[in-house]
Order: structure tokens, then sequence, then C-alpha cells
């Protein structure tokens, strides 16, 4: 095979030797060297491998999703009986906000683009993400901005506003003291983060794919990343815009949504909402990524419809921005609107359905082997078909008066965000653990993992249809005993019990595993994506040589041994850019090497972020520093890097 | 796994410019994320225009002098922008180095008039609800100019302390790129601010 394409080779700047000729040992060592972050501290704060920046992101976010499920217990356990005097109505808001808030912008959205920071730079056959210290800098504001509102949850300064955080209620007349201005500065935080990260999700999968990963070539779990990465960019602006009017109005007294003045309540919930209806796809479509992943890997046969898949993931995420006004349908709108986005919220069902088709048909022609992750995946189909169908019902305007803010909603999104991206995620941990790790989860614990988390879950959520349709409002902290309603609520509550145990499980999975799993080896699946073409857990350069790519699954075409290209630098850190339709090999890059500056702009940030919330003068005063921040992070410091 | 080698990366260009390096793209994918944050910021200023029978509230629109200076100012200074995108595909250092430093000087100068137009408001932000979309959206715009002014600065500081590798002058286009961005973004927001209430049933 011979590489297309090429511009004639000019003046190229020396970057030292190459691997040409030398023996893949010697080629192995050196890179790792070239490609390795420091160690200690100064290394911990400096790395620019996305492999451990994407696992600190995924741990992170699970240790938010466990502290956001210990919330969920602690109102579950208040719930469980009528008039229970376990929690104080003040301490309940809070919980529910912090648990909403946690779940959605702390967890969810941040650990699709923590699997998308370590895996998609392995699945497209490159070296280390795009933009890398930018990479960096994206984790710590995210673990600033986490940080930062669960410290004041437990100095009981936490939100109390609810995750959507509506007008007049958040503004300064309603809710005064530091509560909303640190819900609404956790958004910038947060959303800062993830746009970094889609920016270079984006510019990862269009320009450093391996050579010959055409379009119709690429992982449908990049393509989900790719599709996600878009919508953040165009989505999150809405409630950075939001969020950003809040704290004004708050801090500086402008009036955007103080209809006294001219401001208008509803353009809060137009702006939220714009952000907000994406943000479940945004939730939602890398975890279809990871389903069709598995799927394929467990049946072991090309995926059924890939090119209906792609477009039917384009086609979601388009529609997702045209249907954020169902969530305001009893606002009064008018009818011609209701109508309209009523049409729109069903028809995004379409191309959802045609993507449970695709997977039940590679499914139904392949003889599927249920280890544990595909166990998850069933389960993602059966819940997540469910909180569809509720959905359909809510886009009705009827239906959605009578059930508005009732535990018919709750139950409906749970089906739908738990079935749909949290039982594929857990279905991803264990389908991509050997990769991170070098060892197996134990396959009869995850089998167990799974039967818990199944059965739990439709204990805990089922009952919370029939409660919302028996007239339940959500966000109640008690409820009286002659509403007939604590017999379902107990059982809630016994099913979160049980769901609470297959996390508990899960854990000690993760735990044991870690030390006593079985060794994977770098292909324990027998799956066909370019991770597991190399080691497991992957060396610093991730592949010893760049990968060339000729099919769809390049490991069940090249089983034995797989073709790559040779010619880049051994002691500088060089990767290969290609085209953008058709992957052809096009420039030789270097690619930035450690820094402190991403970790110091990232503290510069935070710090003033935070201390905006006190005075408004250092969101001006700060952006000096933050200034300085970013140049020292541009200025050449006189690598090779840096200066070629 | 066993590797087979069957092509060779060494004779592949070291730089290159506009889609085929990252940077272009990562520019790109920034503005279009800033750009959708000022096409809100535009919904924002209408809905509210919208809901407002009486526009501008209270006050008569905004004058002109200033901002119109300023937007004057910007336009002519696609020209400058235009030999900058032009010298980087030339690698002409020292053309480069000069237009980078008039560049920095009309970003500087944009900022002094951008001071002259928030003086010559004749409402604060406080006011009401037509004083905090004016404060904001000119805020707005001000923390993008202030952005592309500190970049522009150090474009030009890098340029005459000797780091001008090759790869230069691809940071140098992409910078030009941007500001074209900085110039187009602020067009509707003047059209906006200053006309559309000149326009409206006010």
């Amino acid at each position: 095979m011979t590489l297309q394409g090429f511009t004639s080779a000019q003046a190229n700047t020396d970057r030292g030797p190459r691997d040409i000729g030398q023996p893949i040992e010697e080629v192995r060592a050196r890179l790792s060297q070239t490609w390795a972050s420091q160690g200690g501290l100064w290394g911990w704060l400096t790395t620019v491998d996305h492999k451990i920046i994407g696992r600190r992101y995924i741990i992170t976010a699970f240790v938010f999703l466990l502290l956001g499920g210990v919330l969920a217990a602690v109102m579950r356990a208040q719930l469980a009986r009528p008039e229970s005097g376990l929690i104080s109505p003040d301490l309940y808001n809070q919980l529910f906000t912090m648990h909403g808030t946690t779940m959605m912008f702390l967890f969810a959205v941040p650990v699709m683009e923590a699997f998308a920071v370590y895996l998609v730079p392995l699945m497209v056959g490159t070296r280390n993400i795009a933009f890398p210290r930018l990479n960096a800098f994206s984790f710590y504001v995210y673990l600033f901005g986490g940080l930062m509102i669960w410290i004041a949850f437990a100095l009981n300064i936490g939100p109390d506003i609810g995750w959507f955080a509506y007008v007049p209620l958040a503004g300064p007349e309603f809710s005064p003291g530091k509560r909303a201005d640190i819900w609404a500065q956790m958004i910038t935080f947060t959303e800062v983060a993830a746009l970094a990260t889609s920016v270079e999700i984006v510019v990862t999968v269009f320009k450093q794919r391996a050579p010959g990963m055409t379009l119709d070539r690429i992982p449908l779990f990049v393509w989900t990343q790719v599709v996600t990465a878009f919508m953040v960019i165009f989505a999150m602006p809405a409630v950075m815009t939001s969020s950003t009017l809040l704290i004004l109005d708050r801090l500086v007294g402008t009036h955007f949504y103080n209809p006294a003045e001219g401001g208008d309540a509803l353009l809060w919930q137009h702006l939220f909402w714009f952000f907000g209806h994406p943000e479940v796809y945004i939730i939602f479509i890398p975890a279809t990524g990871m389903v069709s992943e598995i799927i394929t890997t467990f049946t072991r046969r090309p995926v059924f419809g890939y090119l209906f898949l792609v477009l039917a993931l384009i086609a979601v995420g388009f529609l997702s921005f045209g249907l954020w006004v169902h969530h305001m349908f009893v606002t009064g709108i008018a009818e011609l609107g209701a109508s309209y986005f009523t049409a729109s919220s069903m028809l995004i069902a379409v191309p959802n359905g045609i993507q449970i088709f695709c997977w039940i048909a590679t499914l139904w022609g392949g003889r599927p082997k249920f280890k544990t992750p595909l166990l998850f995946v069933i389960g993602f189909l059966i819940i997540f078909v469910l909180g569809g169908l509720t959905g359909v019902m809510l886009a009705s305007v009827p239906l959605d008066t009578q059930v508005h803010d009732s535990y018919f909603v709750v139950a409906h999104f749970h089906y739908v965000l738990i079935g749909g991206a949290v039982f594929p995620l857990l279905g991803g941990v264990y389908y991509w653990f050997p990769k991170l790790t070098g060892r197996m989860l134990s396959e009869r614990l995850g089998q167990w993992n799974f039967a818990l988390a199944f059965v739990g879950f439709n204990v805990a959520f089922f009952p919370m249809h029939i409660l919302g349709l028996a007239g339940m409002p959500r966000r109640i902290y008690t409820y009286p005993e002659a509403s007939g309603w604590g017999t379902l609520n107990m059982i809630a509550s016994i099913g979160a019990v049980v769901f609470a145990l297959s996390f508990v499980l899960f854990l000690w999975n993760v735990m044991a595993s870690l030390k006593r799993g079985a060794v994977a080896g770098d292909n324990p699946w027998d799956a066909p994506t370019l991770e597991w073409a190399t080691t497991s857990p992957p060396p610093p350069q991730n592949f010893d040589r760049v990968p060339i790519v000729t099919s769809r699954y390049p490991l069940w075409r090249h089983p034995d041994t797989l073709p790559v290209g040779t010619g880049l630098a051994l002691d500088t850190r060089e990767i290969v850019l290609t085209t953008v339709v058709e992957g052809r090999a096009d420039v030789r890059v270097t690619s930035p090497n450690p820094d402190i500056w991403p970790f110091i702009t990232a503290v510069v940030v935070g710090v003033t972020f935070i201390g905006s919330i006190f005075n408004g003068w250092v969101a001006l005063v700060g952006l000096v520093p933050i200034g300085i921040g970013l140049i020292g992070w541009g200025w050449p410091s006189g690598s090779v890097e840096d200066e070629s | 796994m066993r590797t087979e080698p069957v092509a060779d990366f060494a004779g592949l260009p070291d730089h290159a410019f506009d889609h085929r390096v990252v940077t272009w793209w990562g520019t790109l994918a920034f503005m279009a994320l800033e750009g959708m944050g000022f096409v809100l910021s535009y919904g924002v200023f209408l809905y509210i225009m919208w809901l407002n029978p009486q526009w501008p509230v209270g006050f008569p629109p905004q004058p002109l002098f200033w901002s119109t200076v300023f937007t004057a100012v910007m336009v002519l200074s696609l020209v400058p922008n235009w030999l900058v995108m032009q010298r980087t595909k030339a690698k002409d250092n020292a053309s480069l180095r000069w237009l980078l430093v008039l560049m920095s000087t009309i970003s500087l100068v944009l900022l002094v008039i951008r001071w002259f137009e928030f003086t010559a408001l004749t409402l604060r932000w406080d006011t009401n609800v037509y004083g905090s979309v004016v404060w904001v959206l000119l805020g707005l715009h001000t923390l993008h100019l202030a952005t592309e002014a500190t970049d522009n600065i150090v474009m030009t500081a890098l340029y005459f302390t000797g780091h001008v590798p090759e790869k230069r002058f691809t940071d140098a286009d992409e910078n030009a790129m941007y500001w074209v961005f900085v110039v187009v973004g602020w067009l509707p927001l003047y059209g906006l601010i200053y006309f559309a209430p000149r326009l409206g049933s006010g």
C-alpha cells in the first residue's frame, strides 16, 4: 500500500532520528520515554496524556455519581413513609437540587466525555488527543467546579432551587444569599470544561484518524462522540448565557428576568431548555455508541445498518434542538407552537427507533455471547424503550398538562437517563475495563451486578409512574398519610436500596479485580476496533507504529498482523494528520509535551469564578492573571515540540 | 500484536496552512461556539425588544458617534488584516512584523474608542432591561475584542523575539482569521444596539 496525496517533501525541521529500520523493541522503548509523563506531583500536575486525564475524568465522574446516589438514597429514606421527619424541608430542597445538578452536570455529561477523552484517540489510531494541554485544563476546571458546589453544600450553602433553577425563584428577590450564585457559577465551570473537550474531540476525529480511516470506517462510538461534541458546541452556550444573565441579575442588578423593568421570567426557560433538551441527547448519544460497539463485539458480526445508525445519530442531533418548548407546555404558549413542538417531539422517536431496530437486527442475526457488557445492553434496550414510550406520551399536550411536575415525569426521565445512559455506561465499563487496567472484571459478580441493577431500578422507578398518575407532585419533602401514596413509596424505596446494592457490588468488583482480576491481554473480547490493537493498558505512545486502516473492523480484517506506517520521530512527540474525508496521510506535526500552565490557568480561572460570586470586580480584575496564564501556556518553552 | 510496515510518513511535510492543520479546525470550533453565544445574545435582544411594546424602554436610542467611529475602524482594519494573511502564506517575516505592530495598535485604539462608546451611553445596566441588554451586549463584544487584542500583542512579541519557526506563520494566519470573526460578530450587534431601537415603535 502506498500513501497518496503527499505534497513534495519540503525542507523539514530536524526532529531527530526516526523509527525506520529500527527493531520494534527499540522503537517501543524510545517512544515510551518520549511520550511518558514525569513522575511525582509535578508529573501529576503537568501530564497531557489523554489516557491519564481520561482516567481521572472517569474516576472523578464516578465519585460524583456515588455522591449523587447517596443524596438519592437519603431522599428515598425520607419519602419511604408519609409524614416522615427525617429531613427538614430546607435540606430536602438542597438534596434534590444537588442530586439533579450533580447527576446532570458533574456525572452524566462529564463521564461520557471522559470515555471519549480516553478512548477516541485509541479508537482512531493516534498518539494523543488534539490540544492535549486544553484537555488537562478542562479536567481541572471541571474538578474545581465540582469541588466548589460540594464544599458549599457541606457548609449548608448548597443551592436549593432545583437543577434547572427557574426564575423568579432563583432570582435576587426570592433567593437571597449565595446559594443560587454557586449553582450558576458551577454551570460556568462545567460548561467551559465540556466545551473545551468537545473542541478536542471534533478536531481529533477530523484530523488525527489513522490513515485509511475514511468516514465510513469510523467506529460508531467515535461517530457518537463527534455528534455529541457538535451538540455541546451549539447547546452549551445557551446555558452559559442564561446562567451569566442570572448572575448579572443577582450581583449587579441587571433586569433580564425582572418583568417589573421590562425583563421576562420565561426568557430563562427558553434559554435553559434550548440547552436542556439537547443535554439529554448529549448524555444519551455516546451511550448508544457504547451499545453499538458492545453488540458488534458480542455478536461477532458487523453491525446491521451502519449507515442508518450514523444518519440516525445525526438526525437525533439536529432534531434535539427543535424540542425545547415541550418542557414549557404549561407556561401558556400559543396553540400553534404547542402543536409544532408536539410533532417535533414525536418525530425524534423515529431515528431513535431506527437505532433500536438496527441493534435488534444485529442481535437477531448473530450468535450473541451474553457476557456482562451485553447483559447491560439488553437491560438498556428494555428500560430505554419503556422510557421512550412515556416520552412520546409526554409529548402530547393534554397528557403533559395533567402530569406536569408529577412523579410520572420523574419516572420517565429516570427510565430514559438511567436506562438510556447508565446501563450502557456500566456495560461500557465492563467492556473497556480490561483495556484501561489490564485486568478483567469478575464475570460472576458482573452478572449479579446486572441482575440487582435491573430489578432494583424497576422496583424503584416503575411505581413512580403510578404515583405521578395518582397526583403525587415532585419536589415535596413529605406527603400526608391520607394520600394513599405510602405503599408505593415504600416499594420504590426498597427498590432504591436494591439498586444501591448493585453499585456496592460494582465497586467491590472494580476494587477486587484491580488486584486479583484475570490478566486481560491485548484483546480479550476478540473485538474489531483499534484500541484493542495495543497493549492493555496502552503504553504512553498508544501505538508503537501508526496503524493503517483498510476496513471498518480492522482487527477482524487483520487478526494477526496489523498494517502500519513508519517514518515518525523517536525522540520528539510526532503525529500524523490526515485529510478530513478520505483519511489520507497529509502532514507530520508535533504534539505538545507536558506543561504546568494549564493547571496554573485553571487555578486562576477557578479563583476568579468563585471570587466573582462575592464581588463582581473580581471578574474584571481576574482577567489579568487569566491572561498571564494563557500567555504562559502559549509561549514557546524551547522544546522541539514547541519550536518546530 | 504483530505489525507490518506498509507506508512511510517520513516524506510528509512538517507544517501546513488552513484546513490541513489542527489549529485551524480548533479556531473554527471556538468560532462556532462563540458565534453561537453571539447568536443567542442577538436572540435575547430581539426577544426582549419583541416583548416590550415600547422600545427602547423609557430612553431614546443610544448615541451613534463613537459606535460609528468604532465600526468604521473595525471594518477598515480588515485591510491590514488581509495583508497579514497574504504575508503569512508568503512567509514574509519582515513585512509581517510591522503588520502585526499595526494590528496590535489598531486593536488598542479600538479598545480606547470602546471606552468612549461606553461613557456615551445614556443609561446604566441597572436602569431597566434596555440598559441591561445594551451594556451586556457591548461588554460581551469588548471581552472578545480584549482577548483578540492580547492575542495580537503576544503574536507581535513572538515575531520580535525570534520565535518564528515555520509553524508560527500558521499561527499568525489563524489569528488573522479570528480577527475577521471579531469584526463580523460586531456588525449585527452594531445594528441591534444602535439601529433596531430607531426602527422600532418607540
